[in-house]
């Protein structure tokens, strides 16, 4: 239990001594004040700001584009930034250090509090106090009635109409001056919700972690009539954690049937999907259609398949100079904008004689072409058009080094330009066959298929994840939402004598002697502010008035009871001399 | 005059009837220091009607104090919650009636703010209907239907508890959102994108801007608690006549009280609109957190107010200090749904303008 955990339902606990000298004594004070409130609030603020920059900066994990451009607009500020992980603030040691020091400090808080709440969940609620004028809410009630009658009646109240689950727990007890006393205390779930909310976060946490570890992902653009085989080299990209055995993936196929796009006529996405087929090794071997859509993943060997983009992959066919067909196939464009203006790259390794061949441009899918040039105005394929450069020389594509197959490596090509210097540009159309400058060759669009850029993600934790939210959840609500409260009753029998009658609404039941009354205080404390309080207590109150009140006083001795219909707050009522005196 | 424009007008007729209503309150307040001001030159506080806060606080103050030497006594510089608010219906009796009279801007406020809660709920059940669907899917309906359900929840509270002096924080903020959302990210209606179309948008949505609303009612609590404690304590800068107004409101500890119960209805419904923002990042993007700009800051507001619920609790943080979490926590609110959209690049910027 933290020991500046400011709690109104427990003894007021000593402030952390001063360290004892020694390594031992330093761990263990080092220790207290990770785990006080005040480092545990401090470390969540911490936590907040040291979040911050993951919003500002662009960030590697997200955008490793964006961050190469800050980086080279800022060549000082960028260099240092980076050595410092600002451009992947979540992996950074700092923000790992932060967020692990919270944990730290939340499991050295909770572990003691959840032994402290499993004695308080066996113990008895503690003994009435001697003295009620202190708490800011309490009553007074005077009754003919006995203090057997009272107390088994504030014990009915109490209780509840339901015997297996009792509003409160309650016990009763005896003072040596005779005084019968009765302790009830509710809201044992409070602190049950509170301890499962920050048990469920160390859950959570770890169950994200697993998944880090087991993941993968992979993406993939397939182009219409064309399939996929769920295997690491088929894949664009692939990311695994570092616990992912390659072996473990699935061995299905998938065939893209259509892709379809429907956009309005002002351009506008309409609906998104993907129609495929799913060939899955075993139990089901036999091909089956199904759609991928936004929002609605398709679930496949234990991975899900989302449907991430689209677009259009001219099919071409480029002939060399020789005229044989150095290249032919669909070649994925990807879109720039909302009216689709897709940029791609045609490369042509294998020509017979003479150089590589490299063709970069763009597709227009509505083509509009005026003085300034051609431009798209609909993502639909109305009049498509490719605008395409030639690049000729050698593509690097022996030099061993990975490349990037939607962009041209220009590094030993040369761009082939007009006498004025201006780059010779090709414009094509669906089914046409154009001559390649300089002789180079032909290119013939033969078709317009579009692809579908597909996600695979597997991550064998988001139960996990997601059970952990859900108690996260619903222990918060009970933690913040559930009422903690206690209520003492006293009650001392006093004699006639000395007292007064001056019975109240004609409710002179007298049991006892005559002049036999009880004197029944009431009090209330809750954890935190609760406005239910005052009215729980009045039921109490109400349930003991029922009994048979008595507005008797005894001079100078008890206050006045009150209105009898709220409960009394105002500081008036003074303490009866029956009641002892000593500290609660 | 389509619904689409229908809808604005209304949503205009809400902003003017907000804006009366927002002139009334301050009228309100500043007569209730008045007349307090008058009464304590009469004869003292406690003769003054309508302001039983200051008698019932200074009770409350009193048994507080005596309760710091029980063990098991309520924890110092606690009140009885609700002490200084009664409920309306039984609001102080005879002390409240003769202030009632006093009190005619207040009723003139609450009315005016009904009617323009009306239109303004009316503008955007229409919005709803001429686009044909929900009408939270871009800044301009975000802002709409989150100053609603802060005007709602101030009038709903109204009803439990004589809070009427929120208002003037909460419609003058209301005036400033609706008056922002015309001006400035007004969109025609239209149906939307492909990538929002799932019940996830509807939950989701909806549920962070029910919790805005409920934020931007616990922040005027809590900037009222740091004013009035500020004065309380004889700080020069709120201390002159202008900011009488502060002496009619309930005690410190009542503010503070009020703060916390609608911050933690606000804190449970933040962590749903975060939970089911990740499912639904989950279905749709196929993650369910990528530290996108909007996840940052949905966490960052999370872990403010979060740190304000360890406040409260925590020896030595909690009323003022504790207070500034709320400003802090409603400030990253703030710029989460405004800045955010309008200054980064993620995956949530078709929550276009
Ligand atoms: C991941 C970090 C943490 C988060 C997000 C978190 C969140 C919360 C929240 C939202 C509450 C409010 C629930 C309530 O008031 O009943 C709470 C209460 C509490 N937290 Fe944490 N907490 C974290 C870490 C810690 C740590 C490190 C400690 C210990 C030093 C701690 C101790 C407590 C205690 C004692 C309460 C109960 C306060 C009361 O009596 O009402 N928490 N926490």
């Amino acid at each position: 239990m933290p020991t500046d955990l400011v709690d109104a339902m427990s003894p007021a606990t000593a402030p952390p001594g001063l360290p004892r000298l020694g390594a031992a004594g330093w761990l263990r004070w080092v220790w207290r004040q990770l785990t006080s409130m005040r480092v545990a609030l401090m470390l969540l603020t911490l936590l907040a700001v040291v979040a911050v920059p993951g919003s500002l900066l662009p960030q590697r994990p997200q955008d490793p584009a964006a961050v190469a451009r800050w980086i080279a607009e800022n060549p000082g500020a960028g260099a240092w930034l980076d050595r410092l992980g600002f451009f992947d603030v979540f992996a950074s040691p700092w923000f790992s250090a932060v967020y692990l020091l919270l944990f730290a400090s939340l499991v050295g808080c909770i572990v003691p509090r959840i032994a402290a709440h499993a004695r308080a969940l066996r113990a008895a609620p503690p003994r009435a106090p001697r003295r009620f004028e202190r708490f800011a809410v309490r009553d007074e009630v005077v009754t003919t009635a006995s203090a057997d009658d009272v107390l088994a009646a504030a014990r009915a109240a109490l209780a509840g109409p339901v015997r297996r689950l009792p509003r409160f727990r309650v016990v009763e007890g005896v003072e040596d001056s005779g005084t019968r006393t009765l302790s009830a205390e509710r809201g044992y779930l409070r602190e049950t919700g509170n301890l499962l909310f920050h048990l469920a976060l160390v859950a959570l946490l770890v169950a994200v972690a697993v998944g880090q570890l087991f993941h993968y992902r992979g993406q993939a653009i397939v182009v219409e009539g064309r399939g996929f085989a769920n295997s690491v080299t088929d894949y664009d990209t692939f990311v695994a954690g570092t616990a992912f055995d390659p072996g473990s993936l699935v061995p299905f196929t998938l065939t893209l049937d259509e892709m379809v796009a429907e956009f309005a006529p002002d351009g506008r996405p309409v609906e998104f999907r993907a129609a495929v087929t799913v060939r899955e090794p075993g139990a089901h071997p036999a091909p089956r259609p199904a759609v991928v859509r936004l929002n609605d993943p398709l679930e496949i060997g234990g991975a899900k398949v989302y449907l991430q983009g689209n677009g259009y992959a001219p099919e071409v066919t480029v002939r060399d100079a020789a005229g044989e067909v150095a290249f032919a196939g669909a070649v994925p464009f990807l879109p720039e904008d909302d009216v689709y203006t897709s940029r791609g790259v045609i490369k042509v390794p294998d020509v017979s004689t003479g150089d590589q061949l490299g063709l970069v441009g763009y597709l227009l899918p509505t083509a509009v072409v005026g003085e300034m040039g051609a431009a798209s105005v609909h993502p639909d394929p109305a009049a498509p058009l490719l605008v395409l450069t030639l690049w000729r020389g050698d593509l690097g594509l022996d030099t061993g080094v990975p490349q990037n197959v939607y962009e041209l490596d220009t590094a030993r090509m040369t761009q082939v330009l007009e006498a004025d210097g201006t780059p010779t540009t090709i414009l094509v159309q669906p089914g046409e066959t154009v001559e390649l400058p300089d002789g180079l060759g032909t290119l013939t669009w033969d078709g317009l298929p579009r692809f579908a850029a597909l996600d695979l993600r597997h991550d064998p934790a988001l139960g996990g994840v997601l059970a952990g939210a859900i108690a996260a959840l619903v222990g918060l609500g009970l933690s913040l939402f559930t009422p903690r409260r206690r209520i003492w009753v006293r009650a001392t029998e006093v004699s006639g004598t000395g007292v007064r009658e001056a019975g109240v609404g004609g409710t002179g039941v007298r049991e006892g002697g005559p002049g036999q009354r009880t004197v029944v205080g009431l009090a209330g404390l809750a954890r935190g502010d609760d406005l239910g309080l005052p009215a729980e207590l009045a039921r109490v109150a109400d349930a003991v008035r029922a009994l048979g009140e008595a507005a008797a006083v005894v001079a100078g001795d008890v206050g006045s009871a009150g209105d009898g219909t709220a409960p009394q707050r105002s500081a008036g009522a003074r303490d009866d001399e029956g009641r002892g005196d000593g500290p609660g | 005059m389509g619904l689409g424009e229908l809808s604005t007008v209304l949503v205009w007729g809400a902003a003017t009837a907000y804006a009366v209503a927002f002139v009334a309150f301050a009228v309100d307040l500043a007569r209730l220091a008045d007349a307090r001001a008058g009464g304590r030159a009469a004869g003292g506080a406690s003769a003054v009607g309508g302001d039983e806060g200051a008698v019932e606080g200074a009770d409350v103050a009193a048994a507080d104090r005596e309760s710091v030497t029980v063990a098991a006594g309520p924890r110092p510089g606690r009140a009885a919650p609700g002490a200084g608010f009664a409920p309306p219906a039984t609001a102080g009796g005879d002390a409240t009636a003769r202030g009632e009279g006093r009190r005619r801007a207040a009723g003139i406020a609450m009315a005016v703010t009904v009617l323009g809660l009306a239109l303004h709920l009316a503008g955007v059940v229409l919005r709803g209907v001429a686009a044909g669907r929900v009408p939270w899917a871009n800044m301009y309906e975000f802002t709409l239907v989150g100053s609603l359900v802060a005007v709602a929840t101030f009038v709903a509270l109204t009803r439990w508890r004589d809070v009427r002096f929120l208002g003037a924080i909460v419609l003058g903020l209301a005036v400033l959102a609706l008056g922002l959302a015309l001006a400035v990210f007004y969109l025609p209606a239209d149906p939307v994108r492909p990538i929002l179309q799932s019940y996830w948008l509807v939950i989701h949505v909806s549920i962070a801007t029910i919790a805005s609303g409920l934020f931007t009612v616990s922040f005027a609590a809590s900037a009222l608690q740091l004013l009035k404690d500020s004065r309380d304590a004889g700080s020069p800068r709120v201390g002159g006549p202008r900011w009488r107004m502060l002496d009619a409101l309930p005690p410190t500890a009542d503010l503070e009280a009020l703060a916390f119960r609608i911050t933690a209805v606000g804190f449970v419904l933040w962590t749903f609109t975060i939970m089911a923002g990740a499912i639904w990042a989950e279905h749709s993007w196929g993650r369910y957190w990528g530290w996108d700009p909007k996840e940052t800051w949905s966490f960052v507001v999370w872990l403010v107010y979060a740190a304000y619920l360890h406040a409260r609790t925590t020896a030595g943080w909690s009323g003022r200090r504790a207070a500034w979490f709320v400003v802090v926590g409603y400030a990253t609110v703030l710029f989460n749904f405004t800045g955010v959209n309008l200054f980064f690049q993620g995956k949530h910027t078709y929550a276009e303008l």
